[in-house]
């Protein structure tokens, strides 16, 4: 396999040697932080932990974690570890309940976003001939601007279009012959659904190659979805906010899981509830330390995405872990019935049955009764009633099979169910508990 | 083979959905001949018999109605006592069996009209047309 890579040492480097250097700055982080930020200093006091006396990786056991709900508490400005007039952007972590998440960024911090962005992009074979169409949302959100800076310095042409208004990403795909995209997967198969009812075929009218689709989980289906409507190869894209935004972890032209930039993140897997390690190669919640971040370093970040690392190496020489793709996050876990179900649980099964269109919502309701309503395929529309109430039935077997709870299943008109174009919410919640 | 054109249309069943179609249809000046909705809980589906089939499923579309064309057949039953029961008789000789049947009577020109979905309708239209029972084609449906 012919792999091209943005930064050659450092993507290759030997794990030994990798692990020296994520030991070393493991080191200075936690100097810094142990200089400058009170809430890491009053974590150490409490915890009788010395900076100093970290000796290896293993250690990093002994440290503390921090939370949304700390970033929340240090809202606006009490993780920084640098002066404010050395602080170059501001970013905020949509908060759907109460206060959001405030990041900042010194120039150092903007730049590495960038380099990682770099390597991402070289890493799914983007070259400087490309065009990309940024359709993430520019502002406060971290997903389009980093993914922004990170493009240019591959030196290929940014558009950035933003989300929404399919007409207008129509016509800058059509006259500036966009060969990238980055969007969510909901606003993927929106603009799919869009095309197929304007009857344009992207394969044939648009020169769309590549798609990164991230910002919100999504499954396999989805994404096989996403390339056969838009005729696209997809790349899984993994970030958050409070760790720069896209970019932490990618996938290659393997497309087998995300790399995951060690050299910047250290990653561990813990047990949500207890936050204990899982054994390598488990499932659980994915906690990053940051290596590099110099306004704003964390420790320990619940990330509440729940993954696992993928011991073996990848095709691409990289040797760089990988992570799966995202199976649910913590918090958006629904206990129905005294089930615990994972929205993208329900999401695989929906995908995987072609009569499905490309939107679906889950309601919660009465006492603890589950309705899923489902838009229908405008394909496999055939006019009769009676095969809708047996795709329903159909349906929710396939759910009970897979949640164990055997849902209410309702079809909807395709095109019918409210889209966002941010993340998308999916998940309604009016149970009278 | 005569047949008839439906347009059918995806449905759920909550107040206002009949209304934004049959303002579509008035719309697109299209005249409703024979309408019938089949429901089961929430969901259902309208077929209509318009007088402008195309302009009107286009106009559905651009509503954003998912719409879904049926051909069936139309009888020409006799309006008299065992009208239908030769159509009938027919059928069922034949092992045919309808599916989403329905059928009117026009007074202006003391006819009858059986509409009926099946599963082999090429068939069902040959044994008809042997029997000498006339299918109406989409032209004269419109008419009587």
């Amino acid at each position: 396999m012919k792999t091209n890579y943005w930064d050659r040492e450092v993507e290759t480097m030997k794990r030994r040697a990798l692990e020296r250097l994520q030991l070393e700055r493991l080191r200075q982080t936690l100097a810094r932080v142990a200089r400058r930020v009170p809430f890491y200093q009053q974590k150490f006091a409490e915890l009788g932990f010395q900076p100093g006396a970290l000796k290896s990786l293993a250690d990093l056991r002994r440290l503390p974690f921090t939370t949304t709900a700390d970033l929340r508490a240090a809202y606006p400005a009490g993780l920084l570890a640098v002066k404010r007039n050395q602080t170059l952007r501001l970013h905020t972590s949509s908060g759907t309940t109460g206060k959001p998440k405030a990041i900042f960024f010194s120039r150092r911090d903007v730049n590495n976003a960038a380099d990682l962005i770099a390597r991402c992009l070289v890493a799914t074979g983007a070259t400087r001939d490309d065009v990309l169409q940024n359709m993430m949302t520019y502002g406060l959100f971290t997903g389009a601007l980093v993914m922004h800076y990170g493009a240019e310095k591959v030196g290929l042409l940014v558009i950035p279009a933003g989300p929404g208004n399919s007409e207008k990403q129509l016509l800058l795909m059509e006259d500036f012959r966009s060969t990238l995209i980055h969007t969510t997967p909901s606003y993927a198969l929106y603009f799919a659904d869009f095309l197929d009812k304007k009857g344009i075929d992207p394969r044939r009218h648009l020169a769309l190659k590549k798609a990164y689709i991230g910002a919100e989980p999504y499954t396999e289906e989805t994404r096989r979805k996403i390339e056969t409507a838009l005729g696209v190869e997809v790349y899984n894209s993994y970030g958050l906010s409070e760790m720069n935004g896209p970019g932490v972890a990618f996938e290659c032209e393997a497309k087998g899981g995300m790399h995951l930039w060690e050299d910047h993140f250290l990653m561990e897997i813990v047990d949500p509830r207890t936050g204990e390690p899982v054994p390598e190669g488990q499932p659980g919640e994915l906690v990053l330390t940051t290596l590099c971040r110099e306004a704003m370093p964390i420790l320990r970040y619940r990330t509440r995405d729940i993954t696992s690392i993928i011991r073996e190496p990848c095709a691409c020489g990289r040797t760089h872990r990988r992570i799966k793709r995202i199976t649910g996050r913590a918090d958006d876990m629904l206990i129905v019935r005294g089930v615990n179900i994972y929205p993208q649980q329900i999401e695989r099964v929906l995908m995987g049955i072609p009569e499905v269109g490309r939107n679906y919502l889950i309601v919660l309701e009465g006492l603890d009764d589950m309705l899923v309503k489902v838009e229908l395929s405008e394909a496999s529309f055939d006019g009769q009633v009676e095969h809708l109430v047996h795709l329903q039935t159909h349906i929710a077997e396939r759910l009970r099979a897979e949640i164990l709870t055997r849902p209410r299943v309702e079809l909807a008109a395709p095109g019918s169910l409210p889209v966002s174009e941010g993340k998308a919410k999916r998940v309604i919640d009016k149970r009278s508990l | 083979m005569n047949t008839v054109k439906l347009a059918a249309v995806f449905g759920e069943n909550k107040p206002g959905h009949l209304a934004r179609l049959t303002a579509a249809l008035a719309d697109a000046k299209a005249n409703i001949r024979w309408i019938t909705i089949a429901t089961s809980e929430k969901i259902g589906v309208i077929k209509i018999l318009v007088d402008k089939h195309e302009p009107a499923c286009h106009a559905l579309r651009e509503h954003g109605f998912t719409v879904s064309q049926l051909e069936v057949l139309a009888v020409d039953v006799p309006d008299r006592p065992g009208g239908l029961h030769a159509v009938a008789e027919v059928l069922s000789k034949h092992g045919i069996n309808l599916e989403n049947a329905s059928g009117f009577v026009t007074s202006t020109h003391r006819r009858a009209v059986l509409l009926f979905e099946t599963k082999d309708p090429e068939t069902a239209a040959h044994v008809l047309k042997k029997s000498g029972l006339h299918l109406f084609s989409q032209e004269e449906i419109l008419t009587i």
